[in-house]
């Protein structure tokens, strides 16, 4: 194997920051039992702030999305599908009226080429040496262009009344925690290694065994998604799926909005030059 | 539950979480574990990773069914017909393990001839069955000719009339699948993937485990249904080895800890029975006469009771004073905390210390166990957060609407602040009889202190009162020897504690080797090493140890094991102390086959080396060490020298497990189908719908519907959230656990949500005959409809997590639940009772009271159920408590 191998890395000390090796997180629905786990752990170390008391009678979900005070979110999804070869209750026995229950961990995707980075004006977002997105949020002047500029709708603005509301917040990856050594907080307490934190390279490969050995097992939907052929040119939080990508609110083909600068200042250019022969032209035709 | 304590010996799961791994299918049945043991179903996701098929029993589909093989929804309540079905499967097709079941059970002992079987004229009684007691004389349950147990006769064949495996095999001949299908609305067709998959995975070389919780024992026949387990796992072999068993999965963080160093009122330390006060153990000498079995392990009872008086009265304790005997309390009825709870609604108990526990919502008929505190002059509650048992005269359903009036209740709450468990050391027990320490963090803040801090200087000051006076009734408190050395906080030693729950020689030594905190409050020599096993402990006096079955986790190596932590094995030894004798799969004898061999190479764990003549393995053999799996006894030896080799079950008077329980159970040898207290339909299997023995706790505040009552037809059953931790103190107070689930809300099929009219996420009321709570509709398909002989049944499911105070409020879904006993442990049926469902809010202020009578009217007999016997009838074995036979565990 890569690296260190396919086994998990959870519980391990490390020095990839120092060691400048880029990292990522592989998660897993397959074994994920919807503990939310990873959001408590998550909010505890970071210090985010519930953000209200709401039911959403949305199936066990009451977290909803992604945003400036969530950067894990689980999602639970009730599908009319089959689980594998999973038997659901008498309904499933001859495979009519099939059923199965999803839990998939969300989180920022750290892409390769960031939209929130790249429209970033104040150099507030940076890349870490391991690879992962960073917001400075003592850098951040909360102009929000970034959140448009994410094509997974992950990165938010705080707002009041909520602690440093105005700022742009998401995923760090537990960047201090990784300079320590640590494993991120949601990596760490998840029970089941649904989510697995480590170098990228090791989880790429061990995504694609763990596909391979689902699809052998029945799950024959089971698909990595990892999109390395759109302008994001991969991602380093990427997910092994059950069903399509749309199903969990993920892109099929998610783009770097930058990508549109080139043409959108060639139009803007060949506009303004068009207006300027035109306006020369109609004083050449008054004067 | 004595289910286990009776079927094998102990009262507790007979194996290790990380042994689940092992495991060729996993059977999670009364539990969601997935999401109330979220840690621990990791070792079961191993287990499926390495091909094992999980399954999963649920009235729900939960998280944990999410992650199963196979999902199997079945009525809440019926889980006996459908594990007796599967034991009849297994005796009918001859599926069963032969040689395990010949030699390490009791299938082939033989029945006395006068043994009645409930199937004689299916009445559902067993013979000696007394009507005006509600309760049976168990003499005709025991083996011929051999009341002992001790040395019973057996027909190796299995074929006389007689022997248990025919008595067994003619009890569960009515539970076909298709009697499944009528009782439980399990398809044949389902409940065969299920058989299939158990003996598939059953054998010399494979094994299966079952994992349950409080959805088996919150039953008025809990102990049976674990019981039907226990019988179901040794058919097929499954005991005593790995990737086998049966995993209690406890209820709370120290659950197996409250029950081995009790905080039950019929039991002392490691399962000794209290001492009855009806005149039959006055004496010390009649008392150990009662206890001390003729074979077996608890032969050697009286050592293990000497040593806890003397770990007690310390020097007070001697021979001429039967050790202290006479100040043991006596044990005159049924104390449980419903017993409490009437006298405190009568107005007969004044004050009440309270901890670690919320009755304002976890308690079953929490609407009555608030009014009833409220009748209470003082409460003392020790809480992180200002719970609702200490806010209930201000701030409850009742004040808001008018039904009790907050200037009128004399209730004096003491509300004292306790340390979180971060904030103070000692020892908590969990679910697989594992003792692991917990240092303590950080400083509790304020004045908060821990349990340990408060109970002894509680303990201080009430013995120096004693000490100032004469009044004979304080003697057992002058005799104490509390010598607990403490900090300048006051908090005493916790490892000091530890140390005497293991035990030591008695002899004060300075300095001797192997003692520690040797030194008492006065600075004198206390006491001598530390012992490093319980077959150390002595009937003289010359040993003390405060529980029995910790002997070893603090022993003369001065090594506290519950502080260890490199694990070494895959059963984690190393890691925290197992009791007994840090085995982490019990009966393990049973790993090997008759003589000594393990029965596989796969499924190997401890076996007979002929050359060393012992037993040795990858666990601590929980067999005599040196006894040859060839040994024989005569029937004239005692303790465990009676013991055949070929025995595992050790605490048993026979060494064998038990599919026929003669001794140790109100309700019957074998387990038997009984419909829930209140059920939908009729009992399929039986004249009698309900539990002969079980204790009804009649009163007009706790009526139970008659079986079918038109209004209340659909099932509730509840269930934890993982989202928070039971009537959540712990949770609901804590933002981040408080978003995730902050409002209550009942899960119902989208079948009956359009039979009602109810769209998802409505506000809907839900009655029962105790009262009325409001929730949200939470419709989903996870929740099915029953078909039970033609008729459908509709279940809801409801968390029972929130309550009037904190940030996150709601109705208390324990509003609903009657109180009552199962005979053996005095638990109530949580899991299983009738409601309706009446779309929107309930009326707010005293219009309820106008709303509620609509639906259940007052008046009239408080036994409504025909087979409730009316207030102030016999209650049954219920007035015994629950520790005079067997060794009870509970919870």
């Amino acid at each position: 194997m890569i690296g260190e191998g396919t086994l998990s890395t959870n519980q391990r000390k490390h020095s990839y920051v120092q060691e400048r090796v880029e990292v990522g997180f592989f998660t897993d629905p397959s074994v994920c039992i919807g503990c939310k786990a990873c959001e408590v752990a998550c909010k505890e170390w970071n210090q985010v702030p519930d953000d209200g008391f709401t039911w959403s009678g949305n199936s066990y979900d009451n977290t909803g999305h992604l945003g400036a005070s969530t950067w894990r979110h689980v999602m639970f999804l009730e599908q009319d599908r089959q689980k594998g070869n999973q038997v659901s209750g008498p309904m499933s026995l001859g495979d009519e009226d099939p059923f199965r229950w999803v839990f998939l961990s969300d989180v920022c995707k750290h892409c390769e080429e960031a939209g929130c980075l790249e429209a970033c004006p104040t150099g507030s977002i940076v890349r870490t040496e391991v690879g992962s997105v960073l917001v400075q949020n003592d850098v951040c002047n909360g102009c929000g262009y970034c959140v448009v500029s994410c094509p997974f709708g992950v990165i938010d603005r705080r707002p009041q009344p909520l602690p440093d509301a105005g700022g742009a917040f998401k995923c760090t990856f537990c960047y201090d925690r990784q300079k320590s050594g640590l494993v991120p907080a949601c990596a760490k307490v998840c029970p089941t290694e649904s989510i697995v934190f480590g170098r990228l390279d090791d989880l790429r490969a061990r995504g694609a065994e763990r596909v391979q050995q689902l699809q052998q097992s029945g799950y024959r939907d089971a698909q990595l998604y990892d999109p390395t052929e759109t302008s994001v040119r991969g991602i380093h939080a990427f997910f092994l799926i059950l069903g399509e990508p749309e199903a969990y609110g993920l892109p099929p083909k998610p783009q770097v909005p930058t990508i549109y600068l080139k043409s959108a200042w060639t139009a803007a250019f060949a506009t303004a030059i068009a207006s300027i022969i035109a306006t020369l032209a109609a004083f050449a035709f008054f004067s | 539950m004595p289910g286990l304590g009776t079927s094998f010996g102990r009262g507790g799961a007979t194996t290790a979480q990380q042994d689940l791994s092992n495991a060729d299918c996993v059977l999670i049945e009364g539990s969601s574990m997935a999401e109330a043991h979220p840690v621990g179903f990791r070792w079961v996701m191993k287990a499926k990773e390495r091909g094992a098929t999980i399954i999963h029993v649920d009235p729900r589909f939960s998280r944990t069914s999410a992650l199963a093989d196979i999902w199997v929804p079945i009525r809440a309540g019926s889980d006996i017909a459908f594990l007796g079905g599967l034991v009849r499967h297994i005796i009918e097709n001859n599926l069963f393990f032969r040689d395990y079941v010949v030699h390490f059970t009791n299938a082939s002992c033989i029945l006395r001839e006068d043994f009645r079987d409930t199937e004689e004229g299916a009445t559902g009684l067993f013979s000696g069955w007394n009507e005006e007691k509600r309760m049976y004389d168990k003499e005709t349950w025991l083996y011929e000719g051999e009341p002992n147990l001790s040395f019973p006769k057996r027909d190796p064949t299995l074929q006389d009339r007689q022997c248990v495996f025919q008595s067994l095999r003619r009890h569960f001949a009515r539970y076909t699948p298709e009697m499944v299908e009528k009782i439980c609305g399990i398809s044949p067709a389902l409940f065969h993937k299920v058989a299939d998959a158990l003996v598939r995975a059953s054998g010399p070389d494979k094994t299966a485990a079952i994992c349950y919780a409080l959805g088996w024992t919150q039953h008025s026949k809990g102990v049976q249904i674990i019981r039907t387990a226990s019988i179901l796992q040794l058919l097929l072999g499954n005991i005593g080895r790995p990737g086998g068993g049966i995993l209690a999965l406890r209820g709370h963080a120290s659950i197996q800890g409250s029950t081995d160093v009790p905080t039950l009122y019929d039991i002392l330390p490691g399962y000794l029975s209290m001492p009855k006060g009806d005149g039959t153990e006055e004496t010390l000498r009649d008392y150990l006469a009662h206890q001390t079995k003729p074979t077996g392990l608890w032969h050697n009872f009286p050592a293990y009771f000497i040593s806890l008086l003397k770990a007690y009265y310390g020097k007070n304790a001697t021979a001429e004073n039967d050790f202290g005997y006479s100040w043991v309390p006596k044990l005159t009825g049924n104390h449980s905390f419903f017993e409490y709870l009437y006298d405190m609604a009568d107005g007969k108990m004044e004050g009440m210390f309270m901890m670690g526990q919320n009755p304002a919502v976890a308690a079953a008929n929490s609407r009555f166990q608030r009014t009833s505190l409220s009748k209470l002059k003082w409460l003392v509650v020790r809480e992180m957060v200002e719970i609702e048992a200490a806010t209930f005269w201000r701030d409850s359903p009742e004040i808001e609407r008018g039904e009790l009036k907050s200037e009128e209740i004399e209730t004096e709450v003491f509300l004292f602040p306790a340390a979180g468990h971060a904030e103070k050391e000692g020892a908590f027990t969990q679910t697989q009889r594992m003792v692991q320490w917990r240092q303590k963090a950080v400083d509790p803040p304020g004045d908060a202190r821990s349990e340990g801090w408060f109970m002894h200087q509680l303990a201080l000051r009430l013995i120096a009162k004693a000490k100032k006076s004469n009044d004979p009734l304080d003697e057992p408190l002058r005799a104490l020897d509390w010598w607990y050395p403490e900090d300048r906080h006051g908090e005493p030693h916790m490892e000091s504690v530890l140390a005497e729950i293991n035990g030591w020689s008695t002899n004060p030594q300075t300095d001797g080797d192997g003692v520690v905190f040797g030194i008492d409050r006065d600075g004198n020599p206390h006491h001598g090493a530390q012992i490093d096993g319980y077959p150390k402990l002595k009937s003289d006096g010359s040993t003390a140890s405060g529980t029995w079955i910790y002997a070893g986790v603090f022993g003369p190596d001065k090594i506290n094991k519950a502080n260890s932590r490199d694990s070494k094995t895959f059963l984690g030894h190393g890691w925290g102390f197992v009791w007994p004798g840090d085995r982490r799969i019990i009966y393990n004898r049973a790993s090997a086959n008759p003589s000594g061999a393990p029965w596989s190479e796969r499924k190997k764990l401890v076996w007979w080396d002929e050359t060393q003549r012992k037993w040795t393995g990858n666990d601590q053999p929980d067999f005599p060490v040196e006894k040859s799996p060839e040994f024989r006894p005569n029937g004239n030896e005692t303790g465990l020298d009676a013991i055949p080799g070929d025995a595992p079950f050790i605490l048993h008077e026979d060494g064998l497990g038990w599919l026929h329980v003669a001794k140790g159970l109100q309700d019957g040898p074998m387990p038997t189908h009984y419909e829930p207290l209140e059920s939908p339909v009729k009992n399929e299997l039986y004249s009698r719908d309900t539990n002969p023995v079980v204790n009804w706790y009649t009163r007009q505040e706790n009526r139970f519907a008659p079986p079918g009552d038109p209004r209340f037809p659909f099932v509730l059953t509840t269930y934890r959230l993982t989202e928070h931790h039971t009537a959540g103190g712990m949770s609901r107070f804590l933002s981040h656990l408080a978003e995730l689930q902050p409002e209550l809300f009942a899960e119902m099929s989208p079948e009956l949500a359009a039979q009602l009219k109810i769209d998802n996420g409505d506000f809907i009321s839900i009655v029962s005959l105790r009262g009325a709570i409001e929730a949200r509709a939470l419709v989903s398909r996870r929740i099915r409809p029953m078909q039970l002989n033609g008729k459908t049944v509709h279940q809801i499911a409801m968390p029972f997590h929130f309550g009037s105070a904190g940030p996150v409020k709601g109705s208390a879904t324990n509003d609903l639940i009657p109180i009552s006993g199962e005979p053996n442990v005095t638990i109530m049926e949580a899991k299983a009772l009738g409601v309706n469902i009446v779309p929107g809010k309930l009326p707010r202020g005293p219009a309820f009271e106008e709303w509620i009578r609509k639906y259940i009217p007052e008046g009239g007999p408080p036994n409504l159920h025909p087979e409730q016997p009316p207030p102030g009838a016999s209650a049954g074995a219920q007035s015994g408590g629950h520790g005079q036979q067997g060794r009870p565990d509970s919870r």
